[in-house]
């Protein structure tokens, strides 16, 4: 049984200007201790997934399952996804200065994990297993640094912190949204590092968010790719990187600098923009902005199918299975399924 | 750190007082009012009037006035009333006591319900509540305060004591030395007054921080760290929100200090605000300068006080 076993969730917002689909059937699982990265731009519904599973999208309506060790996370009461949330699930977020609680002393925002899930703990106590956290993710003097005000850190360090939250109760899964995206250049490879270092030596399974492709590469066993609310291609992350099936997917990775994708040294950016979660193109959802689109296209969505290679690799795409890879000879297969 | 912006502050208060008292001199001699003659009466003939206008010093030129007021306020000595002779720091350790228990007491009532209703407003926008408390809220913010108090008056006093339960007076003030009882039973109308003028304006401050705290990411990650949402909406927002229902009270509570006229009168405590008014009719200048030290100086610790708060609310600001 795997840890997280997502199937066919679906996520709406009522607005004003009409209803926001920005989850539309997502199917996905996690295995205990492996990493699942999940890519998309802005507003392909990576984010509210998850927040969704866990409870934090109050106003949207939700449907499908989420089995979390056997249990549908969208049908506990908020009483009960309180206590997993924190303590079996947690969550590190972007920017770690404004999701820090600016009036509170580092250590007392780890402390409260204790005090809130594991009231029994005495004060002595959840103030030593702080210093060792804080001591576990590399903070230096962590005796000292727990009482600091989160202003008091670094960038980096607070960064830090926010993974010695989510990993004070051993949890069994850690959501990172973009958990680097907020950080200088530098930084951003240590705490990759930390993230996968605590993740194999705990054995967590990690759900990491990210609209770069090139953070996904060190540390992802699996990756989906989303667009407009689904998937677009699901592939291990090697598969991913060289034999890619969907133009979007093909797309993300010529438009990373120094890409093996980006010939000439020149990026090659997707053209057009995010399609309206209101107002979603027909179809499979990409193919306004897709070089290969066919008439099928706009007519009917292609479902995730598997594709040449295998091994799990499967794509939302109607080219023919075989055109994977960045190569020339899989451009002339896309090719000539368009001219056809 | 700590003293050298208290030093610096205590001189910059020094500096308004000395404005204010200056700028209040001069707009007195400015306007048209004669202590001497209203001193004398009709009857006085003008050798007389001028007679009373030498002995209280009027005849002297503006600025040799005001120069003795300075060297005499500098030595702690207030002056004498015009027209009762009693010193005025007499005066206004009579009338201060009434006016502090009116604004403190009220200013308790007032954040209490001002925040509580903004707090419940705020975490249910957009609900029937929140509109009703919006409501109520306008409603008592453009009900002048008179009125408020003229309406408790009836209801809680005039129809209760016809039922035949008189539980609260009408009027005037026990020192809470004399009888505490007393003294609250006395100020509980009052409090009330000043309090539901005031709330409403805490009320809307109050829902207003509170929503664009509760829309912060620190209050994401309380909820996804599975604090009960109770101690997220306290403990994390509230905390967050109150920074600008602080500074509010502060600027509210010195003013008030200067005078709460209105339902001091209605309730005929005798507060500072009451003393300021009749001062101004009849001319008594040596009081209308009593009570703007002493509303000054209420104002400037106030501010003081707001600014220590915040270095106690928030880490991040280091006073300086």
């Amino acid at each position: 049984m795997s840890l997280l076993e997502v199937t066919d969730l679906k996520v709406t917002f009522p607005t004003s200007d009409g209803l926001v689909q920005a989850v539309r059937g997502l199917s996905f699982t996690v295995d205990r201790g492996r990493t699942l990265a999940i890519v998309g731009e802005s507003g392909s519904g990576k984010t509210v997934s998850t927040q969704a599973i866990l409870g934090l999208s109050p106003r949207a309506d939700i449907s499908g399952t989420a089995l979390f060790e056997g249990v549908n996370l969208l049908q506990l009461d908020r009483e009960q996804l309180r206590r997993i949330r924190g303590a079996e699930i947690s969550v590190v977020f972007q920017d770690p200065l404004t999701s820090l609680h600016p009036l509170y002393k580092v250590g007392w925002q780890i402390e409260e994990l204790f005090r809130v899930h594991q009231p029994g703990t005495g004060r002595a106590e959840a103030r030593k297993r702080a210093i060792e956290l804080l001591g576990l993710v590399g903070i230096p003097r962590p005796d000292r640094r727990v009482d600091d005000y989160p202003h008091q850190f670094s960038g980096g360090m607070r960064q830090r912190a926010m993974i010695a939250m989510s990993l004070a109760l051993n949890p069994k899964l850690i959501v990172a949204d973009e958990p680097t995206t907020a950080l200088d250049a530098t930084v951003q490879a240590q705490i990759l590092e930390l993230i996968g270092r605590v993740q194999a030596e705990f054995d967590i399974a990690l759900i990491l968010i990210t609209h770069d492709l090139g953070v996904v590469a060190g540390i992802a066993d699996e990756v989906l790719v989303m667009y407009a609310g689904l998937v677009a291609e699901r592939a291990d992350r090697r598969t991913l990187y060289y034999r890619p099936h969907h133009p979007y997917t093909k797309g993300l990775l010529e438009s990373i600098p120094g890409s093996t994708g980006a010939r000439g040294g020149r990026l090659r950016p997707i053209p057009g923009s995010p399609p309206s979660l209101i107002d979603i193109p027909s179809g499979c959802a990409f193919h306004p902005r897709c070089p290969y689109a066919m008439p099928v296209c706009a007519a009917e969505r292609p479902p995730l199918a598997t594709v040449t290679g295998g091994g799990g690799h499967a794509s939302a795409c109607w080219l023919p299975h075989e055109a994977v890879g960045l190569g020339p000879e899989a451009d002339a297969l896309r090719l000539r399924a368009k001219e056809a | 750190m700590l003293r050298r912006f208290l030093l610096r502050r205590a001189l910059l208060g020094v500096l308004v007082l000395w404005l204010v008292t200056l700028g209040t001199f001069l707009l007195f001699f400015v306007a048209p009012s004669d202590p001497a003659r209203t001193l004398a009466g009709r009857q006085a003939t003008p050798e007389q009037v001028e007679l009373i206008r030498h002995n209280l010093g009027l005849d002297r030129p503006t600025l040799v006035q005001y120069l003795d007021y300075l060297n005499r306020l500098i030595h702690g000595d207030l002056g004498q009333s015009y027209f009762s002779g009693e010193s005025i720091g007499k005066i206004l350790s009579e009338d201060f006591p009434p006016t502090a228990s009116l604004v403190i007491g009220g200013a308790i009532l007032w954040v209490v319900i001002g925040v509580g209703a903004g707090v419940i407003s705020a975490t249910r926008a957009r609900s029937l509540l929140d509109r009703v408390v919006t409501f109520l809220a306008l409603a008592a913010v453009s009900m002048p305060t008179f009125v408020v108090g003229l309406l408790l008056l009836y209801f809680l006093f005039f129809q209760l004591s016809m039922a035949g339960a008189p539980v609260l007076p009408p009027d005037s003030y026990v020192a809470f030395t004399d009888s505490p009882g007393e003294w609250a039973r006395h100020l509980i109308l009052p409090w009330i007054t000043l309090a539901m003028v005031q709330a409403a304006s805490y009320v809307r401050l109050t829902r207003g921080s509170m929503l664009d705290t509760l829309g912060e990411d620190y209050i994401r990650t309380a909820r996804a760290k599975g604090v009960p949402e109770g101690q997220v909406i306290y403990r994390h927002g509230l905390r967050a929100a109150l920074t600008p229902v602080v500074t509010q009270l502060g600027v509210d509570v010195g003013t008030l200090i200067g005078g709460v006229v209105v339902t001091e009168s209605v309730f005929g405590l005798g507060g500072i605000g009451q003393a300021v008014v009749q001062a101004f009719v009849s001319g008594d200048l040596p009081v209308i300068m009593g009570v703007v030290v002493l509303a000054t100086t209420a104002v400037v610790l106030a501010n003081l006080l707001v600014d220590l708060a915040y270095g106690l609310l928030d880490p991040r600001i280091r006073l300086a």
